[in-house]
């Protein structure tokens, strides 16, 4: 096994960690009646006949937030180590971290100004 | 066999399994759903390779953040997501005689490599996420990759800023 | 004696001698340890969780000018178990149209990315689950099966609330998670390592709440948004979309959801007095043992528990467009300037007497520029629109 044993304990705490909710599921299953009908199964919309479809178009915006979300992501995956080796690295190591990071702050600075973060 | 041969293939197979649901699949938003079921098999393979690193960083970002964009990008389009058409056209034959010559170059190349009888050097000691870190910003080894990456994912930024504005303004 | 300063391991070696004088292997015996082990401790989480629905109906109530649930044994503390007995028997009703594979994945996600975290809690420094080198990354690693879990539930119910609960969701869990992320990264500046026990290893002598106040207040404020409770609960505004993501969902799959949350809850209770607090410690209590030491994360955990619980009930739900302007044009920029005033302070002053009151004073003075900024942008606005909506009177 050897180095591998963490990886080990977290697959075997995945496993453990899918059995728990689905034993939780499958007793209440069983334990649950079922007595199906059209008006219970009906799609819930507060008591409102349901119009139409639920696929609704969605505002860009939400694809626009999730476009930044994922170039911060990116950065801060890159400063994880960066942050770990910080304290047996002289300050030259500092100052290129702070100029990665100014670099991004400048784009969420630009993307700001031209109004991609409003929401309306 | 090992156990490790053993993960290794049943790993293998989810990807490889998923990976053909995800060009099969006639819902768009099931194939998004079947890459994160191939990428977290990926993230499997790192971990069992002891790189907790890398198979962190395929969760946090491709199941974390692509995969959550990928949705976002299928739910926004409007039109019917179920896809109608027929899987194969006429071209089929020529696709899969195309494919085959890739696969069966791909196949000769690999055979030839000497990388797979090589066993992989032992780990150096310590904590390898540090060792990463001095390795990002020591100017011999890849301090100019990590800040071309920043202004790399600054351009990516202000694209998307330029499409969106485009978008937007129609 | 042994046992009562390193439970864990004397278990395990005594538990491995038994399974290996059987005539099994040392891996096979290894994980069937390690499986035991996981389940009574994931027994143990959701046991708490249960107790946790006692503490959040009891606290709501106080916090109402309510008794709360008193009639079911001491103090009401039976109640909880007679709503698990509802929930197990309740029906199970599927809704039409729904994707029936990923409707019933969806909570099970859900509470396993709650469950996941428990593998790397220090409750103290020998009673961890796996101390791995890379815990804060599995931190938000776990946090984004959380948020798949929630476009699943929501896409899969073939429900307008549901599916518009879900994006509302997705998109607050994955801003906050920048200012959320920027703040641990501070965190990992100052201990030099990413493994849960060595952060907590690093608070020996001060907790990190005195290097780094502001920061612990933006790992607080998005920790919140993660969990998606008020003010930040637009995904399950009752007023507008019902429920959100879980409207469609009955009996033990709701369960899950709900007690998921409360259990998210405490564990991020814990990890805020794991990250900003000193994990275990409590003023040398914490010597007489790694017990002691467990019981002292727990109420530790209980306790930032109960803050995240009177945020709740105190601040009403904020609107969705201001919810993403707080994080992307205030939380953001001030986490990430907090992270390269502690990399460059902290490195400046390193090993030095000074260090923990410069970084306490350059936090000071970052959250006063930052009001100083916000008061003159504030007035800057105010002046604008005055002149704006102002009749022009000539005298």
């Amino acid at each position: 096994m050897g180095s591998q044993t963490p990886w080990v304990y977290v697959g075997i705490f995945v496993l453990v960690g899918l059995f728990i909710p689905i034993a939780a599921i499958a007793i209440a299953t069983f334990l649950g009646p079922k007595k199906p009908n059209a008006i219970k199964q009906s799609t819930y919309e507060c008591g409102i006949e349901t119009v139409g479809d639920s696929w609704i178009q969605f505002k860009a915006q939400y694809y626009i937030f999730a476009l930044v979300f994922l170039i911060f992501d990116v950065e801060t995956v890159f400063l994880f180590p960066w942050a770990v080796s910080l304290n047996s690295l002289g300050i030259f190591a500092v100052f290129e971290g702070i100029i990665f990071i100014l670099i991004l702050l400048a784009g969420l600075i630009y993307a700001w100004k031209k109004g991609m973060l409003e929401w309306a | 066999m090992t156990t490790m041969q053993v993960l290794f293939l049943f790993f293998a197979a989810i990807i490889l399994g998923s990976a053909i649901k995800v060009v099969t699949t006639k819902k768009m938003i099931h194939a998004a759903f079947w890459l994160v079921v191939a990428l977290f098999g990926i993230a499997a393979l790192y971990a069992m390779l002891n790189a907790g690193f890398l198979a962190m960083v395929q969760i946090v970002v491709y199941v974390g953040a692509i995969a959550i964009l990928f949705i976002f990008a299928v739910m926004l389009t409007r039109k019917e997501l179920l896809d109608k058409g027929a899987a194969l056209n006429n071209n089929k034959t020529i696709a899969a005689l195309i494919s085959l010559v890739f696969f069966g170059g791909l196949l000769l190349l690999l055979t030839n490599w000497s990388g797979f009888t090589k066993m992989a050097p032992d780990l150096p000691e310590g904590d390898m996420v540090a060792k990463l870190g001095e390795a990002l910003v020591t100017p011999n080894a890849y301090l100019l990759p990590f800040e071309v990456a920043s202004v790399l994912l600054l351009a990516a930024l202000i694209g998307a800023v330029y499409v969106a504005n485009e978008a937007r303004s129609e | 004696m042994e046992f009562w300063y390193d439970p864990i391991t004397t278990i395990f070696n005594s538990l491995l001698a038994t399974f290996t004088g059987w005539g099994m292997s040392e891996i096979a015996a290894t994980v069937l340890i390690y499986a035991i082990t996981i389940l009574l401790f994931v027994t143990f989480a959701m046991v708490l969780d249960i107790f946790l629905v006692w503490i959040e109906r009891k606290v709501v109530a106080r916090f109402q000018d309510r008794l709360g649930p008193n009639r079911l044994g001491p103090f009401g503390i039976f109640q909880p178990f007679a709503d698990i007995v509802k929930l197990l028997i309740k029906e199970d009703i599927t809704p039409v149209g729904a994707d029936v594979i990923m409707f019933n994945l969806a909570p099970i996600f859900s509470m396993m990315s709650v469950l996941l975290l428990w593998a790397i809690l220090p409750f103290a420094p020998k009673m961890v689950g796996v101390d791995l080198n890379v815990a804060m990354l599995y931190l938000v690693a776990a946090g984004s099966i959380g948020t798949l879990s929630v476009i699943m539930a929501g896409w899969a119910s073939n429900n307008k609330y549901a599916t518009m609960g879900a994006f509302r969701t997705v998109a607050q869990m994955i801003s906050y998670e920048i200012p959320m992320v920027a703040a641990i990264l501070v965190v990992v500046v100052l201990s030099g390592t990413m493994g849960a026990v060595g952060i907590v290893e690093a608070q020996e002598g001060i907790p990190f709440i005195f290097y780094a106040p502001l920061t612990a207040l933006i790992f607080l404020i998005s920790a919140i948004a993660e969990l998606g409770r008020s003010p930040f609960d637009l995904n399950e505004a009752e007023s507008e979309i019902v429920a959100g993501f879980h409207t469609e969902y009955t009996g033990m799959k709701f369960g899950l959801f709900y007690a998921g949350e409360l259990l998210h809850s405490f564990t991020f209770g814990g990890f805020i007095a794991l990250l900003f607090f000193g994990g275990h410690r409590f003023f040398g209590l914490e010597n007489l043992g790694p017990i002691v030491g467990a019981i002292i994360f727990i109420l530790k955990a209980i306790f930032f528990y109960w803050v995240i619980m009177w945020v709740k009930y105190t601040v009403p739900r904020i609107r969705v467009d201001h919810m993403l302007a707080f994080n992307w044009k205030f939380l953001t920029p001030l986490a990430f300037i907090l992270l390269m005033v502690t990399a460059l302070v902290g490195r400046l002053l390193m090993d030095s007497l000074w260090l923990v009151p410069a970084l306490f004073l350059s936090n000071i003075f970052v959250g006063w520029m930052t009001v100083l900024y916000l008061k003159s942008h504030e007035r800057k606005t105010r002046e604008a629109e005055e002149a704006k909506s102002a009749p022009v009177v000539q005298h």
